[in-house]
């Protein structure tokens, strides 16, 4: 196993993979998309106390998940490009950060559109949409500090210590904030055993999930082919590439 | 030749740097000069009513000294960075942990410590009653050696940028948010009566977690840096 894993770890053989899973990622993720959001705006019922406006759960927490769970990523190929110094994980970390700031541009968003009708207005300083910003702000102070170094391999390690260190906080943010001031509702699926939603609001929310799953994967392995291409662009297997391609020179 | 010891290298380090930043005295004045204005900015904006101030007080005053602490961020490691005693740093034989403990108490008793001090001024300024004063000194000392350690590992990260003072500012406020929701929760808590030792408990398992922690990441941050 650990033999499989160290060939896609160099990255003509992540190219490879890429270029076989993406294409298929991309598919799954149009294809759920599809169900999901006839799911969610035709066979989910309208909620009983908030009507129709609910319906924006199905992009908002997706979005909300995908910016913590993109976080997650980025400090752990972060991590795993500190320990075994690999190409590859350099390259998924610099490609998630753009990705998780826009899911979580997206969830501020959403959760602003969704509080306008619920709570009478735009922002409020509630415990979890304030710790969703200062996440928004750590995933900026990442590309911030990517774009300031100019040495690629400098940059990604000196941003993966940067996301260890964020990753130690964000949860004393999240608890403290929460402490702080709170008028969100309580979490509707985190509770695995018996979800305060009914199912057949549920089931859509879940293919959204999984929709936007396979599209962050999709996204982020074809940025970090792109890295990889542009790291390794002196190398034999880059060039042979390029001349393979019809009307190209190097 | 016998090494001297991780102990006395670590008096050394702290001796040479205080030694540094006492001669440079704009240095050492300037973050504190800033802290006061940014204090004073307040009462000009928001009106001079006491009760107004008595309210906004802690936040004015901890808002500042953030400010005023990660402005000083830079000078940590920046002149040992570009006269090569940094590179000297880490290829000690003395354990690096100890020397960067070294630098960062001493950037904390340059800039922190005396912070601490004008608190007393700006409590004055702000109307803040005795009891809010001495718990927002207490904060303080909690809070302040916090800035310094996590504001390192910003500052190691950075080291050699040009234009590194506003990235490294960018990089560690949000950091500081748990810091500031605490702390000024404290001093509020004492004008109302509230008892404190939550917070103060919260403050003090914050300042264990960065001193046991962010001298490790400030280590692997300069080790990125200077390779």
């Amino acid at each position: 196993m650990w033999e499989w894993i160290i060939k896609f770890a160099s990255p003509m053989h992540f190219y490879m993979l890429v270029n076989r899973l993406a294409p298929w990622l991309g598919r799954a993720a149009g294809v759920l998309l599809v169900i999901g959001l006839y799911g969610s705006l035709f066979y989910a019922p309208a909620d009983y106390q908030q009507g129709e406006s609910f319906r924006i759960i199905y992009v908002h927490v997706p979005s909300a998940w995908m910016s913590m769970f993109i976080y997650m990523n980025l400090a752990v190929a972060g991590a795993a490009g500190l320990i075994w110094k690999t190409k590859v994980s350099d390259a998924i970390a610099r490609s998630c950060a753009p990705l998780g700031a826009s899911f979580t541009f997206l969830a501020l968003t959403t959760g602003s559109l969704w509080g306008k009708p619920m709570w009478g207005a735009w922002w409020v300083w509630d415990a979890r949409l304030t710790s969703e910003l200062i996440l928004l702000f750590l995933y900026l102070g990442y590309i911030a500090l990517q774009s300031a170094i100019d040495d690629r391999r400098m940059a990604a390690r000196a941003g993966a210590i940067l996301a260890l260190v964020g990753v130690v906080n964000i949860p004393i943010i999240h608890y403290s904030v929460i402490w702080w001031n709170t008028l969100h509702q309580g979490p509707t699926i985190s509770k695995l055993d018996a979800p305060s939603i009914d199912t057949m609001m549920l089931i859509p929310l879940l293919i959204m999930i999984a929709a936007f799953m396979c599209y962050f994967f999709a996204l982020v392995l074809v940025r970090a082919r792109l890295e990889i291409i542009e790291q390794e662009r002196s190398s034999k297997w880059v060039q042979e590439l390029v001349l393979q391609q019809p009307g190209q020179s190097v | 030749m016998k090494s001297i010891s991780g102990l006395r290298a670590f008096t050394a380090l702290l001796q040479r740097d205080l030694v540094l930043g006492l001669r440079n005295q704009s240095d050492l004045m300037n973050p504190l000069l800033f802290f006061i204005i940014v204090v004073t900015l307040f009462p000009l904006t928001v009106g001079p009513e006491q009760s107004t101030l008595q309210k906004l007080a802690p936040g004015i005053v901890w808002v500042a000294a953030v400010l005023a602490s990660s402005l000083s961020l830079d000078g940590i490691f920046r002149s040992d960075y570009e006269d090569g005693s940094l590179e000297q740093l880490l290829l000690s034989p003395q354990p690096k942990i100890l020397l960067i403990m070294a630098k960062i108490s001493a950037h904390w008793l340059l800039s922190g410590a005396p912070l601490i001090v004008f608190v007393l001024f700006s409590g004055v300024l702000l109307y803040l009653p005795d009891a809010a004063t001495w718990t927002l000194l207490v904060t303080l000392l909690l809070g302040t050696p916090v800035l310094s350690l996590v504001g390192a590992i910003a500052a190691a990260l950075t080291v050699g940028l040009r234009s590194s003072g506003l990235l490294q500012a960018l990089l560690i406020l949000p950091l500081f948010m748990p810091l500031l929701i605490f702390a000024v929760s404290a001093v509020s808590n004492v004008s109302r009566g509230l008892s404190v030792t939550g917070e103060y408990y919260f403050l003090g398992a914050l300042l264990t977690l960065a001193l046991t922690l962010a001298p490790f990441a400030v280590l692997a941050s300069l080790k990125v840096r200077m390779a």
